[in-house]
């Protein structure tokens, strides 16, 4: 059994967030919290990465642009929605151009709630998305 | 030739390990001089193994057997060195090597990788005069181009070298992909034009130009060894302090320092290369000449 | 047997030349260029064949009274010829240049001074070399010119089609060229010289545009002033020392028994012919000629005239002040012409640029003149003519069938012209790539000039390797891109085909067979010219090459086999998630498709033409002339 837990690569997306919720998962790359201590790399790119972060609810503009993004991450691969408008489209819902939370378009995960989410809960919705990360490897492993 | 062989596969199964490790060094290092803890020295290890166990994503087939390849070359230039050969002989193939990572990223006509392949040159372009001026150098100091020769002189090439020394460490900084030169790709804590030349890459071909990255460092760090060793065990000795003092002064160079514009780079290298390079070349000709 | 042979290896091109003329059907004129490339072909053979059996040099035509009379009438005639051009275009300056040089040169004829008698036909190693990359590769672009000025005429309305005339000009320039290459005495090479300047003028002119006739002005006068250093060369030999014979003036000048001036203005000339710095702008504005022209002439083979003259004074060169002048300038020009490349897009454009600078590289390899530089120079003439040659071609089959000849519109060229894009491939990797000849050849420059302890030569050296690798491999990179393309329809057709795949077996040959001529041919003619010469490269060092040749075909082709089938989906490239279609198009800010423009790098307020030509041209003509005046000095 691969472990791969151990090398978890972020994407960060930003879907229509307030931006709220993005400054606090890039305070999760500040000394403070430190993630890349777990092997966390904040990765730009959907090719390397392993988790996909989203932040915001989707609308009606960036829903191709999420669903393919996540096309172009390989497996296994974990989506977590970070903030409440990511998880349910919070505040935006009844907008005219918000179709709702990142599980309209993508499955999700892991939900991380709160608005703005802390870092602390970001981290804890990180690593349970590694756990989880690590069982989809496994489970592909053995697959072959 | 014995000792050849030797010498040729340790440095196969050996550098990525060694590679690696000094990635996982530098990483941690890194992290505390920004005052972070960091990842485990073994991350680079762990990285890999995971990038293995992911699917591989293609854009076209050209891809995978463009970065096998690049693997490949750079593992023949390696051993090129290990095996004693000429010097010259083993940065042509270093630059045939870079050329396939170059094809491979830019196959995919990306406007991302694509950049980063035009980078990449652009940097070849520029560390190239000082990689070859380097062998030119250990040919002035030692009269040869074999690095068999070279690291069995009486005298460590530094003595003489010492302009094309500093120049070739400079330069080591581009090769490195260390800021402020990293145009083409960056490493984890930067992020430019997404990954540039390895944008496209997922899974195990991104794992292999990982390794691929730790043979080349390992190769490049061996260079810089050859300024010092000769036949004596002291300098084998001082050769590895040396790398040492190197790779740190590399770290120390990527963590101070911001990313430059295209244009400053070529021309820095350029310069640094005339200056630091050229006036060394310019004064062992002269005493060439006077002796 | 052999002057039967080489009589007919000259004669019989402008024999064809003038059935050529005659032709006005397409097909029978193709028959007609077969059999006279055949022909000439065997013939090249046969002398080689011949030369191998016996293995020394062999000098003919002693006594030449009515061939001499001949070639004055040969003389006339391209003075007035170029006369009525130059009168008719009113460009009067021109035809001053040719009348002052051909009155000299009839001087020395008829009124000079009494001459040695000697051969006036050299047949050595150098000779050969050149005659069969004249007769092969000549005959091969002749023969790949048939397809191509079809193509040329279908897409090119505009132009006039006098195809007689251009077959005519080529076979003339072949026959010249022969002439060039096998002439010992200098009256009888400037003769042939003047020939290649003149067809080459014709060539460039072709199509009859304002501009192809400004271009061919231009390289008319840089060629007869290089023609004019010439004449007055052979009028000073004449008059000092009684010869007009290249050899004895070679050795004369190695043994400092006459003045290097003669030297120095021969290899003036040379420098005109082979457009280094600052003549170099006449083979940039030639590129206006159809691209067969631009392949024979101006890349493959009369350029390398002049590179070739200069190899034959090498030895009257080293370590003296031409051998500086020739060689500063060889480097600069090198160097200077690789950076010009690196912001052109037009093909051809950096075709000729590149030209300009590898002349360049064989220029200052033959200008430091020891025996180790030599032996660089002749590989680089051998495999420049190959790669480049197949490269022109290869650009103008492109031309043909794409309508366009821009670098940028060659991506993905790989789907939609296939082979042509191998060709390319192979001939822009065999231009600078480990373990090709070109590099191997600059491998050994390198080597030379340290030993030399020229620094200046090898801070040139350095860093127009490094432009080098940058212009190919940006060229490269668009070829091998795989975008989704247009299907186009190729128009090569099988004669074109027939010239691109010899050239690129025998550049892949001649990478292996290399050490085999090293060893077996060109060391032996260096000796022949030094006394002694060493390996420059050493065995090792060839057999490595070998096997790295053998891994770059090896190594990525089993690495594609291996990975196949290693996914059988594939995915759009990342482009921030707006892919349209079939990755071709993108979501623009407005919410429109908008195509992917995927474009190289450039870099024009560094290297662009603008920024550099005036000043690289006014540097290489203060050296010119400041080193001419120092000759000068030396020789009154």
């Amino acid at each position: 059994m691969a472990n791969v837990k151990r090398s978890p690569w972020l994407l960060h997306y930003d879907g229509s967030s307030c931006n709220g919720c993005d400054i606090e998962v890039l305070a999760c790359t500040t000394p403070v919290y430190d993630v890349e201590r777990f092997g966390v790399v904040n990765t730009g790119d959907p090719f390397h990465a392993d988790i996909f972060l989203i932040t915001g609810g989707i609308n009606s503009q960036n829903k191709e642009v999420v669903e393919q993004i996540y096309s172009q991450m390989p497996s296994p691969k974990v989506v977590v929605a970070v903030g409440t408008c990511a998880c349910t489209g919070g505040v935006f819902k009844e907008c005219y151009n918000i179709l709702g939370g990142v599980d309209t378009v993508i499955p999700v995960d892991i939900y991380v709630p709160g608005c703005a989410a802390r870092p602390e809960s970001i981290i804890d919705g990180v690593v349970k998305a590694v756990a989880l990360f690590q069982e989809k490897a496994d489970a592909m492993d053995s697959k072959k | 030739m014995t000792t050849k062989i030797i010498f040729i596969v340790a440095y196969l199964i050996l550098a990525p390990f060694i590679g690696g490790l000094l990635d996982g060094i530098d990483r941690k290092i890194s992290a505390r001089m920004q005052g972070r803890k960091g990842p485990s020295v073994f991350q680079p290890f762990f990285d890999v193994a995971k990038l293995f166990n992911k699917e591989v994503l293609l854009v076209n087939k050209a891809q995978a057997f463009l970065v096998l390849s690049y693997l490949g070359f750079i593992m023949f230039t390696g051993a090129l060195l290990y095996s004693g050969a000429d010097l010259l002989l083993c940065f042509f193939t270093l630059t045939t090597a870079a050329l396939f990572l170059v094809l491979a990223s830019c196959s995919t006509s990306s406007p991302f990788s694509s950049i980063g392949s035009q980078r990449e040159l652009l940097q070849m372009m520029a560390y190239e005069p000082m990689v070859i001026l380097t062998a030119i150098g250990f040919y002035y100091a030692t009269g040869s181009f074999k690095a068999s020769n070279i690291v069995a002189g009486n005298m460590s090439a530094i003595v003489y070298l010492p302009g094309i020394f500093v120049g070739f460490v400079f330069i080591l900084t581009i090769k490195m992909r260390k800021s402020p030169f990293d145009l083409s790709a960056s490493h984890h804590p930067h992020q430019e034009i997404v990954k540039g030349i390895t944008t496209e890459l997922s899974g195990g071909l991104l794992a292999i130009t990982d390794i691929a990255e730790w043979y080349e460092n390992v190769f490049l760090l061996s260079i810089v060894g050859m300024f010092l060793i000769n036949t004596s065990v002291v300098s084998i000795v001082a050769a590895v302090a040396v790398v040492i003092v190197v790779y740190f002064l590399e770290i120390l160079i990527d963590n101070t320092s911001a990313r430059m514009r295209w244009d400053k780079v070529l021309k820095l290298a350029w310069s640094v290369t005339i200056i630091a390079g050229g006036i060394n070349l310019v004064v062992l000709q002269v005493l060439k000449s006077l002796i | 047997m052999n002057l039967n042979l080489i009589a007919f290896l000259i004669l019989f091109p402008f024999v064809v030349a003038v059935i050529q003329k005659f032709v006005k059907n397409n097909k029978i004129r193709g028959g007609v260029t077969y059999i006279g490339a055949a022909a000439i072909i065997l013939t090249v053979a046969a002398i080689a064949a011949t030369w191998i059996t016996k293995q020394e040099s062999i000098e003919l035509l002693v006594n030449t009274e009515i061939i001499d009379k001949v070639i004055i009438c040969g003389e006339v005639f391209l003075v007035c010829l170029i006369t009525y051009l130059s009168f008719k275009y009113k460009k009067y300056p021109v035809c001053l240049l040719s009348i002052v040089q051909t009155a000299m040169v009839i001087w020395v004829d008829v009124a000079g001074p009494e001459l040695e008698e000697g051969a006036h036909l050299l047949i050595d190693r150098m000779s050969l070399i050149m005659m069969v990359i004249v007769g092969v590769i000549g005959s091969l672009i002749c023969v790949y010119a048939v397809g191509y000025l079809a193509g040329y005429h279908e897409h090119h309305k505009e132009v006039e089609d006098r195809r007689p005339y251009f077959f005519m000009l080529l076979f003339v320039f072949l026959g010249a060229m022969f002439g060039l290459v096998l002439s010992k005495n200098l009256l009888w090479m400037d003769f042939f010289w003047e020939i290649t300047s003149v067809c080459s003028f014709l060539l460039i002119g072709y199509t009859r545009t304002e501009e192809a006739v400004n271009n061919s002005f231009r390289a008319l006068w840089m060629n007869l002033l290089g023609g004019l250093g010439f004449a007055t060369a052979i009028v000073y030999t004449a008059v000092t020392a009684g010869t007009v014979d290249l050899g004895d003036l070679v050795a004369m000048a190695s043994t400092g028994s006459i003045a290097l001036l003669p030297i120095a203005l021969l290899a003036f000339a040379a420098l005109t012919k082979s457009a280094q710095m600052p003549f170099s702008s006449w083979l940039l504005g030639a590129m206006v000629a159809p691209t067969p022209s631009s392949a024979l002439l101006h890349s493959a083979t009369m350029v390398k005239a002049g590179v070739y003259l200069l190899i034959r004074l090498a030895p009257a060169m080293t370590g003296n002040q031409v051998g500086l002048m020739i060689s500063t300038i060889g480097g600069f020009t090198f160097f200077a012409a690789s950076m010009l490349a690196i912001a052109q897009s037009d093909g051809k454009k950096v075709l000729a640029y590149s030209t300009i600078s590898n002349l360049g590289l064989i220029t200052a390899c033959a200008g430091i003149g020891t025996s180790e530089t030599v032996w660089a120079a002749v590989f680089l003439i051998i495999f420049h003519a190959v790669s480049k040659s197949m490269l022109f071609q290869g650009v103008g089959s492109i031309e043909n069938s794409l309508h366009s000849r821009d670098v940028e519109d060659m991506g993905g060229l790989l789907r939609s012209l296939p082979k042509l894009a191998w060709i390319m491939i192979i001939g822009i990797c065999g231009m600078y790539l480990a373990p090709f000849g070109m590099l191997i050849s600059k491998w050994a420059a390198i080597s030379a000039f340290i030993d030399s302890g020229n620094v200046l030569m090898i801070i040139f050296l350095i860093f127009g390797s490094a432009t080098t690798v940058f212009y190919w491999s940006k060229w490269l990179t668009k070829l091998v891109s795989l975008k989704k393309v247009e299907p186009v329809k190729n128009v090569t057709q099988k004669n074109q085909m027939f010239s691109l795949y010899i050239h690129a077996c025998a550049m892949i040959c001649l990478c292996f067979v290399f050490p085999l001529l090293s060893a077996q041919y060109v060391l032996p003619m260096i000796e022949g010219m030094y006394g002694a010469a060493a390996p420059v490269i050493s065995d090792g060092n060839l057999y490595t090459m070998a096997i790295l040749l053998v891994a770059i075909v090896v190594f990525p082709a089993v690495m594609y086999l291996f990975t196949r089938n290693m996914t059988d989906e594939y995915t759009q490239s990342y482009l921030a998630g707006v892919n349209t279609g079939d990755g071709s198009k993108f979501v623009d800010s407005f919410g429109g498709e908008k195509d992917l423009v995927v474009s190289n790098w450039y870099m024009d307020g560094i290297f662009g033409e603008k920024k550099l030509t005036v000043p690289c041209t006014i540097i290489s003509a203060v050296i010119i002339v400041v080193m001419l005046c120092v000759i000068m000095g030396g020789a009154f």
